[in-house]
């Protein structure tokens, strides 16, 4: 089959419902006798409570409750947990202050949750809440992450703001071998705060049944077995078994709908207390106010070469904002998901990362896409490309230099990791040759004819996906384990049910998984159907997130997909009366090798299900499940180059030309991927380009819509050259390695390159606006004047 | 959003009445800007009257060797008018450049101009183009029209009907957008014709306004050229997170050449 099986471009099958408007979100539903829930936020980024008098709000027409943080409390409802610990360099555990639904005596970032108001209608909900009185005491306020170790504080749990203080790789090696380098480069660098934006914003519909005792919650969940983990053991104390969560449609995720929020905890919560249905729907402006936000570091970073341009070493001092509260695994992107990839694609024998995280008055921070990796490579590669200028070596010559061969692997690094498999040259090589290099110099006369200053720019990224392999990130701290479930059943007449702990929200689980399943058992591609987002119905799993849903969720299924075989061998020499030795499978049928006797699939499945001729020592059915826990991360790797062209004049930048070449491993469906890319580059520009979250001295949150917050759209974006090397990854059953992430971890540093090459500076940062590229190409312009 | 009554009078008239009427009435063009105020309960009128069932208010029409365009017609409208761009293309530049397609769509050149956004599109096109305002009660030259930051010489009662443009020799409207909302950061109208030359710039200001330097400079030598030397001073102009006062006052010479390049 191989217009559908693995490797072809196969239109996604969940497109008819979503294009026809029959997708069904969280918003989409209803239960009956419901209401709907609308949150008092707290305008001020600091401040002590008081007082809250929610008489006059209970009092409201259709107003059924009004609950506060001392409801919960009373209830016995704890903390949002953060499940990731991180031993920082004096091996302490982290600082982890509570983190409660709705705040207890302070508020410590505006959006955040003070007070719920339930009511019959949104509107009556929403008239209701400015009628909740919150006596507020202001307290100064701590919005840069670079003072944010001065007073005030905003736990008493954590001193000086410091989540904690850590550190990875050999600071004495690394600073003897930076005394004996020939040069060294040296960069200060922001990697600017993100706010994901989902088209779709979060939601949530609890409902509590008295008659079983137990709960339903619909959620925008990128994650529904993680998502009741939490609520269940740490939040509500409610048995697992109680609690059933469903994330059907979602529109979009990014990281943002990882986590376990107030919203959706406080709904659940606020079921059995009003025995009513609690319907949540986010608005755009709470999206940006309190959506875990991504990014957000300020870093140093060293590099030393010997005198031939051979790395030596590199140092890295970043202090990473986390915002006024830990989100569920912030601690851990800044630590295990950054500076663990600060070897890139290089032989740097020693590395040195110091990390300090600290509390802020602003939203939390947490995974969002790509989660560290982007950091990391936006630190090497702006560094790489900065070292070889000042040795004034050629970009991609300097790298070349550097690359870790491919005879290299298994490779480990100085900073935890040991890679896979790759082929950094070959990737190099065919963007090169994309891009045109050898041509650029041509292109730049022409700009510059032009009155406009033209830059190239490069970025050989790698990141650690398929996360992860459980033994692994426990002994880093994690709290749970990274496996994932698939299950594959085959229903009497023929049709194949799956059901996979991933969970698809814009990544075409529906179509690649389908595809997988069909190509490897047999079965026509609408005969598979892909069943994901219901605790109820599918085997626990960990969701999707960290590109992993193939790589580890799909090697459950190719694992289940196995033992489905295995058992359709036995019923197949039963029935042929052959021995199980002898019984080959090929394309859907079970054939006794060397005659022409054989039963399909279909046949066998039949016989599983309606066994009146079956062996006596065998199960009826056809239904496999398999655990997939990965045996490491998966490293896709790649280069991507930008070329632009920048109007002096007015600071504006066009995208002329952009070159991705990415290993991806073993590629499901090419069409699904290059999208992937294509969204992931067009998310690194917005954070490179034009995304950038700001909050004044007083904590306010500035671009809290999108007339401030400027998201990239198709005509900021050129037409991408997108190619793959296709280099297995090994250690998987299929060979992949995951694509969800690569653009959006790879763009931002070939963009600023690109800038930085045009203008010959290497001070900007981004996002790089109109004004600041403008200020600096008018300072040179009267510095080259004044020279002549 | 907050309750308020709804009234959709099918008449100018009714439409007047029904405001004055009404304790703290606000008319709805197109919407653009007060429906997202409402949601956002930034504004609690008590009544609303649509004015989408004002036939009168609709339209695009000759008049007098001007075009006349009703104060309901859309943006997208203007930009297809095939009069419009046939007599006074920079009007149907502006009009095609304004938001997005939604925007376009719903959109009013009169809800825009009493609105009086200072980075809308249309002030800068109405000064620039020197046009006349048409009310319910009287006319008012664009030059008197914009006051201040949303602010219009139109009293509490008044009703915008139309807007009368005269066809200019040459014309061209230039603007550098915000990348986010697509508002003007700055947007400069030049034009030549019956009422001499004009620049009239919009977005950086608290409302539009006009260059007299370069007008006059382009009275005795229409180019990009004869302006190079001449800069708006960043007192007074608009500062925020996306664009310093100072770009901004550089920004308007750059789009006052272009722009007069683009006139020809």
């Amino acid at each position: 089959m191989p217009d559908t099986g693995i490797g072809a471009s196969v239109r996604r099958k969940e497109d008819q419902r979503f294009l026809t408007g029959k997708g069904r979100y969280t918003d989409d539903l209803n239960r009956p006798g419901q209401i709907h829930a609308v949150f008092v936020r707290s305008p001020h980024a600091h401040a002590t409570v008081a007082s809250i008098k929610t008489d006059a709000a209970a009092a409201a027409p259709g107003v059924i409750a009004v609950f506060t943080g001392k409801d919960m409390e009373a209830d016995g409802v704890g903390s949002l947990p953060c499940g990731w610990t991180v031993t920082d360099k004096h091996g302490e555990a982290h600082k982890a202050p509570p983190h409660f639904p709705l705040v207890r005596d302070k508020v410590r970032y505006v959006g955040d949750h003070v007070a719920v108001v339930l009511a019959e209608s949104a509107a009556a909900a929403t008239d209701a809440a400015e009628l909740v009185e919150v006596d507020y005491e202001v307290l100064p306020v701590n919005v840069d992450p670079t003072k944010a170790m001065d007073e005030p504080l905003l736990h008493d749990e954590a001193p000086s703001n410091l989540c904690y203080d850590w550190e990875l790789g050999d600071q004495a090696a690394v600073d003897e071998a930076m005394s004996r380098a020939a040069h060294v480069t040296k960069l200060d660098l922001v990697n600017n705060r993100l706010i994901p934006n989902a088209i779709e914003p979060r939601a949530a519909i609890a409902e509590y049944d008295t008659g079983t005792d137990s709960y339903t919650l619909y959620s925008t969940s990128q994650n529904p077995h993680l998502l009741r983990l939490i609520l269940c053991a740490f939040v509500l104390g409610i048995p697992e078994s109680k609690l059933r969560v469903i994330a059907p449609d979602v529109g979009g995720g990014f990281g943002s709908k990882i986590y376990c929020y107030a919203e959706e905890t406080v709904c659940t919560w606020a079921a059995k207390r009003t025995g009513r249905p609690v319907k949540w729907t986010g608005d755009r402006s709470e999206a940006f106010l309190a959506d875990a936000h991504g990014r957000d570091h300020v870093t140093q970073v060293e590099l030393g070469m010997d005198a031939e341009g051979k790395f030596v070493a590199m140092k890295v001092d970043t202090t990473a904002n986390l915002g006024a509260y830990l989100s569920n695994f912030a601690t851990s992107i800044p630590t295990y998901l950054y500076a663990t990839l600060l070897a890139g694609q290089y032989t740097t024998p020693v590395i040195y990362c110091n990390v300090k995280a600290v509390f802020t008055n602003t939203a939390p921070v947490d995974a969002y896409r790509g989660a560290g990796r982007p950091e990391a490579t936006y630190v090497i590669e702006r560094i790489v490309e900065a070292a070889a200028r000042e040795l004034g070596v050629d970009p991609a010559e300097l790298r070349k230099r550097n690359f870790i061969p491919p005879d290299a692997f298994p490779y480990a690094t100085p900073v935890a990791l040991t890679y896979d498999s790759g082929q950094y040259e070959l990737a190099l090589n065919k963007a090169l040759e994309l891009i045109d290099y050898g041509g650029f110099p041509a292109r730049r006369e022409a700009s510059k004819a032009k009155g406009k200053l033209r830059g190239i720019g490069f970025s050989a990224y790698i990141e650690a996906c398929g996360i992860a392999p459980s033994a692994v990130v426990g002994s880093l701290g994690a709290g749970v384990g990274l496996y994932e479930s698939g299950q594959v059943r085959f229903n009497p007449t023929g049709t194949v049910s799956v059901f996979t702990g991933s969970h698809s929200h814009g990544q075409g689980h529906e179509t690649t998984f389908s595809q997988l399943v069909s190509d490897t058992l047999g079965v026509p591609i609408e005969n598979v159907e892909i069943v994901h987002g219901d605790t109820g119905s599918i085997p626990f799993g960990m969701g999707t997130y960290g590109s992993r849903s193939l790589a580890v969720g799909g090697s459950a299924l190719s694992k289940a997909c196995d033992k489905i075989i295995e058992k359709g061998k036995k019923i197949a020499a039963h029935l042929m009366e052959a021995s199980v030795d002898d019984i080959e499978f090929d394309r859907g049928t079970f054939r006794v090798a060397g005659t022409d006797k054989e039963k399909t699939i279909g046949e066998i499945a039949f016989t599983a299900y309606v066994p009146h001729n079956y062996p006596e020592d065998l199960e009826p059915g056809l239904d496999e499940t398999s655990f997939y826990d990965p045996l490491n991360f998966t490293y896709p790797a790649g280069t991507h180059i930008c070329e632009l062209e920048i109007d002096p004049e007015t600071g504006v930048i066009e995208i002329v030309d952009w070159a991705a070449v990415d290993d991806f491993g073993k590629v499901i469906n090419p069409m699904i991927v290059e999208g992937q890319v294509h969204g992931g580059i067009a998310q690194g520009v917005g954070q490179a380009m034009l995304e950038n979250c700001v909050y004044d001295a007083e904590g306010q949150l500035l671009t809290g819509s999108y007339m401030d917050y400027c998201m990239p759209r198709a005509d900021d974006l050129p037409s991408f050259k997108v190619e793959t090397t296709e280099t297995p990854c090994p250690h998987n059953p299929l060979g992949v390695k995951g694509c969800g992430e690569a653009g959006a971890i790879a763009a931002p540093a070939a963009f600023m390159n690109a800038v930085t090459d045009a203008l010959g500076t290497e001070d900007i940062a981004m996002p790089a606006s109109p004004e600041k590229v403008w200020r600096i190409a008018a300072q040179a312009a009267q510095a080259a004047q004044g020279a002549e | 959003m907050y309750e308020f009554n709804y009234h959709r009078p099918a008449s100018l008239d009714a439409a007047a009445s029904a405001l004055s009427g009404a304790g703290e009435g606000k008319l709805v063009a197109g919407g653009m800007t007060l429906i997202p105020t409402l949601k956002q309960r930034l504004a609690q009128p008590s009544d609303l009257i649509d004015l989408s069932a004002v036939a009168d208010l609709k339209g695009i029409f000759e008049d007098g060797g001007g075009i006349v365009i009703g104060a309901m017609t859309t943006h997208a409208e203007v930009a297809g008018d095939a009069t419009v761009r046939a007599k006074i293309p920079a009007l149907a530049d502006l009009a095609e450049g304004i938001g997005d397609v939604q925007v376009r769509n719903r959109g009013t050149i009169g809800g825009s101009i009493a609105n009086a956004d200072p980075a809308a599109d249309y002030p800068g096109g109405l000064v620039g183009l020197g046009a006349t305002v048409r009310t319910n009660k009287r006319e008012i030259a664009a030059d008197d029209f914009f006051t201040g930051m949303f602010e219009t010489a139109l009293a509490e009662d008044e009703i915008v009907t139309a807007v009368a443009f005269p066809v200019p020799d040459k014309a061209a409207y230039v603007k550098f957008a915000n990348p986010a909302s697509r508002y003007a950061v700055v947007g400069v109208m030049v034009s030549q014709g019956t009422a001499g030359v004009r620049v009239a710039v919009t977005g950086a200001g608290p409302s539009v306004f006009r260059v007299a330097e370069m007008e006059s400079a382009l009275a005795s030598n229409f180019s990009a050229a004869a302006i190079e030397s001449i800069s708006v001073p960043a007192d007074g102009l608009n500062s925020d997170i996306h664009a310093s006062a100072e770009y901004r006052a550089h920004l308007v010479g750059v789009m006052a050449r272009r722009a007069t390049a683009a006139a020809g």
